[in-house]
């Protein structure tokens, strides 16, 4: 995903002499191609990722479609108030790509894990957020950053994760896609735990549960008039995110899910990360089992919540 | 060695006569600051001959197309002085001067720090220091592949030379060798809560800077003559951005606020107090 997502960087910019990419201190070999045809476009400038933004900032002013690019954490949390000021107040359009998203750094620890990414930058104005399920979805994503306003945040997984989105599927920027339909249940993914969920639905199925998948790739601005008409009719839902429980995909579903005053009782529960650092290393997919963000889960949360009257839910904390 | 061997330990003192073109526009920044009740006046009289200079002498604009590509970008870093800015912004006809008059107002375009899209004249939203240069390499970068022959100007202060921001921004602006930056820092040695000397020594200020690439020269800040000479001569060699450390009085111009702590920022001034201030800067 990582790779398709910089190489498509490259492939845009041979077509468009207003994209410019700005790195940190990316890996070696990151982007030769782009170094060699476009010299003049490509800047690397060191680990100061404050003055990254700055500069992207100072090159989008002036019309240019910037591209930046480093780890997930080093893109949000170091230089949270450049991104607040210089992007999203000027509103321009720069794209942090960042590599990581969650737990994809396990074995680097906590200092590089992307955990509170989407939360903290849910919290900004105009600022757009979107985690693509596989690479397939990265390229339907891709050409349309070019032309979209106000800065972008793509979190990208760790890459080669499985193709579960059909490359003939459209893509926009804001918009939600049902990829099942089901009475019983609604399972509300984003980035790469769509794969979970849809394992969970078949599973579910053998149960004669029927569980809808909503995938929200883009979880800023949140597409509420799919989700809202989806939950509208779920008894339950659940929602599934490589990501803290608190201020990502979750709690924008329960935001809107509340506001929204159904008239039914909704039973409702967030599968993410709990509010901790992650205190073991291992892999990424080790720690989403450590943190019961997998399929299995999904399915014993769904089961729980299928069985248990309604008046009971309310005496249970997380 | 610093041409100005003046010791940032020491209060600083600054004999510069001001003509009257530096009173009154020192004036107009007083009665922005009573129409709205509160600004950062002393910041902003320390910086009045650097905007003005910039403004009459050296920099290409089009008030009547704020947005014309071929203008000279001025970001003024530390939003905080932006009274100073304003006030020019006006008079050159960027805005009409009733804007001035309600400042920090509800209905008003002009806040406590200067908003890009909001102002027009503002090139960057500033206010939190330490974010005008590296948006200033980026339009320098920009211009540079634009082959555009404008240029880059960035109004910093000794404070926000604090923030690490500034000196990634510089070794950026060194290794790209934007000659087509100038950076001005408005050195009043006075901070918010003490002197720079107390707070976080910046000296040997001058040598930093060249030691991080950039081709420096100093000047009293308050002299007009000195300041324009300086900057005609920019950029001040051919392959290294340029900073001009502008020695200036915090409050400059009214001896109860000169080097006065407590006029950092000030709120609730009484109609007396301004008057007393545009008496002590008015012109024979």
């Amino acid at each position: 995903m990582r790779r398709t997502c910089l190489n498509m960087v490259y492939e845009l910019a041979k077509t468009d002499e207003r994209i410019f990419f700005v790195g940190s201190d990316i890996g070696f070999g990151t982007l030769d191609e782009f170094k060699a045809d476009f010299p003049g476009r490509f800047f690397v400038e060191g680990v100061s990722e404050a003055n990254v933004i700055g500069l992207a900032a100072g090159l989008a002013l002036e019309g240019k479609i910037v591209y930046t690019n480093t780890i997930a954490t080093f893109i949000t949390r170091r230089c949270f108030e450049q991104v607040a000021l210089d992007l999203c107040l000027h509103n321009v359009n720069v794209r942090l790509i960042g590599n990581g998203g969650g737990l994809v750094y396990a074995p680097l620890g906590p200092t590089h894990q992307a955990i509170e990414d989407i939360a903290i930058f849910r919290a900004l104005p105009r600022m757009a957020i979107v985690a693509p399920a596989d690479a397939e979805e990265m390229k339907r994503l891709m050409p349309l950053t070019v032309d979209y306003p106000g800065p972008i945040y793509i979190r990208l997984a760790k890459g080669g994760d499985p193709v579960v989105t059909d490359p003939g599927m459209s893509f926009r920027i804001g918009k939600a896609f049902v990829m099942r339909r089901g009475k019983d249940a609604l399972i509300v993914t984003t980035g790469m735990m769509l794969k979970a969920a849809l394992d969970a639905a078949d599973k579910l199925a053998q149960d004669g549960l029927k569980a809808a998948v909503l995938h929200m790739p883009t979880v800023k601005p949140l597409d509420t008039s799919v989700l809202l008409d989806l939950a509208e009719k779920a008894p339950i839902i659940v929602t599934v995110e490589e990501h803290s429980i608190i201020g990502g995909l979750g709690s924008a579903v329960a935001e809107a899910v509340a506001e929204a005053n159904f008239d039914s009782v909704k039973r409702f529960k967030r599968i993410g990360i709990p509010d901790v650092f992650p205190n073991k290393y291992g892999s990424q997919a080790g720690l989403l089992t450590h943190f019961g963000i997998d399929t299995e889960t999904i399915v014993s949360v769904i089961r729980q919540l299928n069985k248990r009257p309604s008046g009971q839910l309310a005496t249970e904390r997380n | 060695m610093s041409d100005f061997p003046i010791s940032a330990k020491s209060v600083p003192t600054n004999t510069t006569p001001l003509d009257r073109r530096s009173c009154e526009l020192r004036r107009q920044i007083v009665r922005t600051f009573a129409a709205g009740q509160r600004g950062h006046v002393a910041s902003a009289f320390s910086l009045v001959e650097i905007l003005r200079v910039l403004y009459d002498d050296v920099l290409r604009y089009d008030p009547a197309k704020p947005n014309w590509a071929g203008r000279d970008r001025c970001i003024l870093s530390k939003g905080h002085g932006c009274l100073a800015l304003y006030v020019l912004l006006a008079e050159k006809g960027f805005f009409p001067e009733e804007e001035l008059w309600k400042f920090c107002h509800t209905d008003g375009i002009l806040g406590g720090h200067p908003e890009y899209g909001k102002v027009p004249g503002v090139e960057a939203s500033t206010g939190s220091l330490g974010h005008g240069l590296s948006i200033g390499v980026g339009m320098a970068l920009s211009a540079r592949f634009d082959r555009a022959d404008h240029r880059i100007f960035v109004v910093g202060s000794d404070g926000e030379s604090d923030e690490g921001s500034v000196w990634e921004a510089a070794m950026s602006a060194a290794k790209h060798r934007l000659s087509n930056l100038t950076l001005l820092i408005d050195y009043n040695k006075q901070q918010s809560y003490s002197t720079t000397y107390e707070v976080l020594d910046l000296e040997p200020f001058a040598d930093k800077w060249r030691a991080f690439g950039f081709e420096v020269e100093e000047v009293d800040g308050h002299n007009v003559d000195d300041l324009r000479a300086v900057l005609a001569r920019t950029p001040l060699v051919a392959d290294r951005p340029t900073a001009v450390i502008c020695h200036t009085i915090k409050g400059k111009g009214v001896g109860c606020i000169e080097n006065n702590l407590k006029w950092h920022h000030k709120s609730r001034v009484a109609d007396e107090e301004i008057q007393m201030l545009l008496l002590e800067l008015e012109v024979d």
